[in-house]
């Protein structure tokens, strides 16, 4: 059976656990469910934040999402992904993305889930802003984060 | 061609998009963008450090010696920082 898989970009917050019953309600087979939510911060580098606004870009972000997905479903024996990111004005406190991914086991769950969100970080056309009483911020993109793109590739490049 | 700009290189530029007639001589990404510096003093400052700048072609990545051929689409934007 095909995966079945979800991308939402939308401006109002989601229910994660409503979420995840619809990728696991009425079967059986769903062993593993794997479920992240990102969730803006009340503060950044010790200076409290007011909020979040992200920007994006219609049309190519929910594409870019959708290569992703198909990617994952290739690599991994994967029933159900659903990936959900928010637009706009976000309050620290509120959810961000959400990324759910059903298997039979939890290894294929845990993998398609972070390999979604290191792609989600560094790939999909979204941009930060923060809002302190001070200014507002464009978010500088982290080392880190594409560090952690990388080691998908490299893994790629050895099984080669 | 449609010319979308996104985040700080936006802000910079002063606009989110618009029409250009792309020269017969600029034939890559990277010579759009050197193109597009020379346009005036909002562009060089958008574009002053060609190297953090990201772009997609009709909504996908491209790298800056791609080609333009084809193209309806061009975005320019910062490194992304969602998720």
């Amino acid at each position: 059976m095909k995966p079945s898989m979800t991308v939402r970009l939308q401006r109002e917050p989601f229910d994660a656990a409503a979420e995840a019953d619809k990728l696991t309600s009425r079967r059986t087979d769903v062993g593993a469910v794997v479920s992240f939510t990102g969730i803006c911060r009340g503060s950044e580098e010790g200076e409290p934040i007011a909020a979040l606004t992200l920007e994006h870009y219609p049309g190519m972000a929910e594409a870019e999402i959708e290569r992703h997905v198909v990617e994952a479903c290739e690599r991994w024996p994967i029933f159900g992904v659903t990936v959900i990111h928010r637009y706009g004005r976000i309050a620290p406190g509120e959810p961000i993305v959400l990324v759910i991914t059903t298997s039979s086991h939890r290894l294929a769950a845990f993998a398609a889930a972070e390999f979604l969100m290191d792609f989600l970080k560094t790939r999909a056309p979204f941009w930060k802003q923060v809002e302190t009483k001070r200014a507002k911020n464009w978010v500088d993109a982290k080392a880190s984060d594409d560090a952690a793109v990388e080691r998908w590739r490299e893994r790629d490049d050895a099984a080669e | 061609m449609k010319v979308r700009y996104f985040a700080w290189v936006r802000e910079r530029i002063g606009k989110p998009e618009e029409e250009i007639a792309v020269p017969a001589d600029v034939s890559t990404v990277a010579e759009l963008i050197k193109w597009l510096s020379s346009r005036g003093e909002e562009y060089a400052y958008a574009f002053e450090n060609p190297g953090v700048i990201r772009a997609a072609i009709d909504r996908v990545h491209v790298k800056p010696k791609t080609t333009l051929t084809g193209a309806s689409e061009i975005a320019f934007f910062p490194p992304m920082t969602g998720g």
